[in-house]
């Protein structure tokens, strides 16, 4: 026996535990990825939970109906104090079971179908253009997070949401707000901001007696909410969802795609030659960082997996950048290569709960970046890449700033 | 091959659609559609992803 055997009274390792490189999986997680599928940890609210540490199981078990997302159950694990904050608070889709779940995630697909996100294409590119060409005429250095990474895609979704243009100033200051620091009261007071006008433009979109009440996916929800499919509530949850849903992880996903694709100066160099090969690259990105370490759900029976039994009522944690580095899904998987098929990665989640919005993601990510180191030629970092500081293991995963010069 | 979904457990998330766009498309509402339940060739492989792909099961395919 060469395995270490845990000895009674030793608490499980604690969960989440800090990255130490922008782009890899915490140690710790590597650690028990090479040891086997599942391992007990100890979560954020002090209960011990499994951590899952493998595709294959990661899949079976995103995708099985006997683990919940429901937040309202009170066995429920609290993983950060985000979550412990907003315990009092009604969840949004996300946070809630089939069959309730289906019907408020099914008022906004429409948004996000493959043909709706082609179609926004030429506008979205025009976009990320204008905020490429802002940046250029700027002295360097500059913080590609509050001058591109974070506004852009607010502006995006701006579009898709169908707030009206006087209004989208406003929602990209008040988004640079929020994603200063997580739970600070600066971050917290830009939540509420946007929060009420959502509330107040919907309610005057919702007393149009007409299926379709406005342009994007407000309009949509205000529909719903006069044909009594949701409350208003649900709408103004819905709606700061699809907010708030990408903001943090498409500003994350940019500059780290920025950062590592400046490290990997022979594949940037192939892709600006071929900018065809960006979509390919993008699922490798996505799969390479994994920016979603923290996703939770709680077991509602007994559920086993190959001889390991998950109790009803234990937490489970899949952090996406440990079972999307698994060798037996990607083989070499350290290694960048953005011209493997790595679409089956499960950066977007898996089962009933995958990202709503991915295929504006993908567009927007490849679009993002293509303008970028084409509008820049001479993009490069400002500061040393060891210098750079990491988000919180609650949050997001990513880098606080990302200084450029060019 | 056959391929068959079933629109009541379909989450929207378009996999289908972005993998193998000849088989599979979204309505406006964003839930699959099949444009070609009897695919060959190329087409074949793109719908066998697009079904490994899938998070909620409802694409699936058989070969009777």
């Amino acid at each position: 026996m060469t395995e270490t055997v845990t000895t009674a009274g030793d608490a499980p390792p604690k969960f989440p535990e800090p990255r130490t490189c922008p782009y890899d999986p915490p140690p710790g997680y590597v650690r028990m990825s090479e040891r086997g599928p599942l391992h007990r940890v100890t979560l954020y609210d002090g209960s011990i939970g499994w951590l899952v540490a493998r595709h294959a199981e990661a899949r079976r078990l995103l995708a099985d109906p006997r683990l919940s997302s429901d937040r309202t159950r009170p066995d429920f694990p609290v993983t950060t104090p985000r979550m412990g904050r907003m315990r009092t608070q009604a969840p949004a889709f996300i946070g809630l079971d089939p069959p309730r779940h289906g019907t408020l995630r099914r008022t906004v697909l429409s948004g996000f179908t493959v043909r709706r996100v082609r179609a926004l294409r030429p506008d979205i590119e025009r976009i990320y253009r204008e905020f490429a060409d802002r940046l250029a005429v700027r002295k360097p250095p500059v913080d590609l997070l509050p001058a591109y990474a974070q506004t852009a895609p607010t502006q995006v979704i701006c579009l898709v949401l169908g707030v009206p243009y006087a209004d989208r100033e406003f929602f990209e200051e008040a988004g640079v707000r929020l994603a200063l620091a997580t739970d600070t009261e600066q971050s917290k007071q830009a939540g509420a901001d946007l929060s009420r006008y959502l509330d107040g433009y919907l309610r005057t979109l919702e007393g149009r007696r007409s299926a379709w009440a406005g342009p994007g996916l407000l309009g949509k929800v205000a529909g719903q909410v006069t044909a009594g499919v949701l409350t208003h509530e649900d709408a103004v949850r819905t709606a700061m969802l699809v907010l708030l849903g990408g903001h943090e992880a498409l500003a994350s996903m940019i500059v780290l795609g920025t950062l590592t694709l400046l490290n990997h100066p022979a594949q940037l160099a192939a892709l600006r030659a071929d900018p065809a090969g960006y979509p390919a690259a993008v699922e490798e990105l996505l799969r390479y960082l994994s920016i979603g370490d923290t996703i939770v759900r709680v077991a509602k029976s007994d559920v086993d997996i190959d001889g390991v039994v998950i109790r009803a009522g234990e937490g489970v944690v899949v952090p996406h950048a440990v079972v999307n580095r698994d060798g037996e899904a990607f083989p070499g998987p350290d290694a960048l290569d953005v011209r493997r098929p790595a679409r089956h990665h499960l950066a977007f989640g898996f089962g009933v709960h995958q990202c709503v919005g991915q295929n504006l993601a993908r567009m927007e990510i490849e679009i993002a970046l293509s303008t970028l180191f084409t509008r820049l030629p001479g993009i490069r970092l400002a500061v040393p890449a060891e210098e750079l500081s990491l988000r919180h293991p609650w949050q997001v995963q990513g880098v606080n700033e990302l200084p450029i010069t060019w | 091959m056959h391929v068959t979904v079933d629109r009541g457990v379909c989450v929207g998330a378009g996999l289908c659609a972005l993998a193998a766009p000849r088989v599979f498309d979204q309505d406006e509402e964003g839930l699959v559609l099949v444009l070609q339940p009897r695919p060959s060739g190329q087409d074949r492989d793109a719908a066998t992803e697009a079904v490994s792909l899938c998070p909620s099961r409802a694409a699936r395919v058989s070969e009777t």
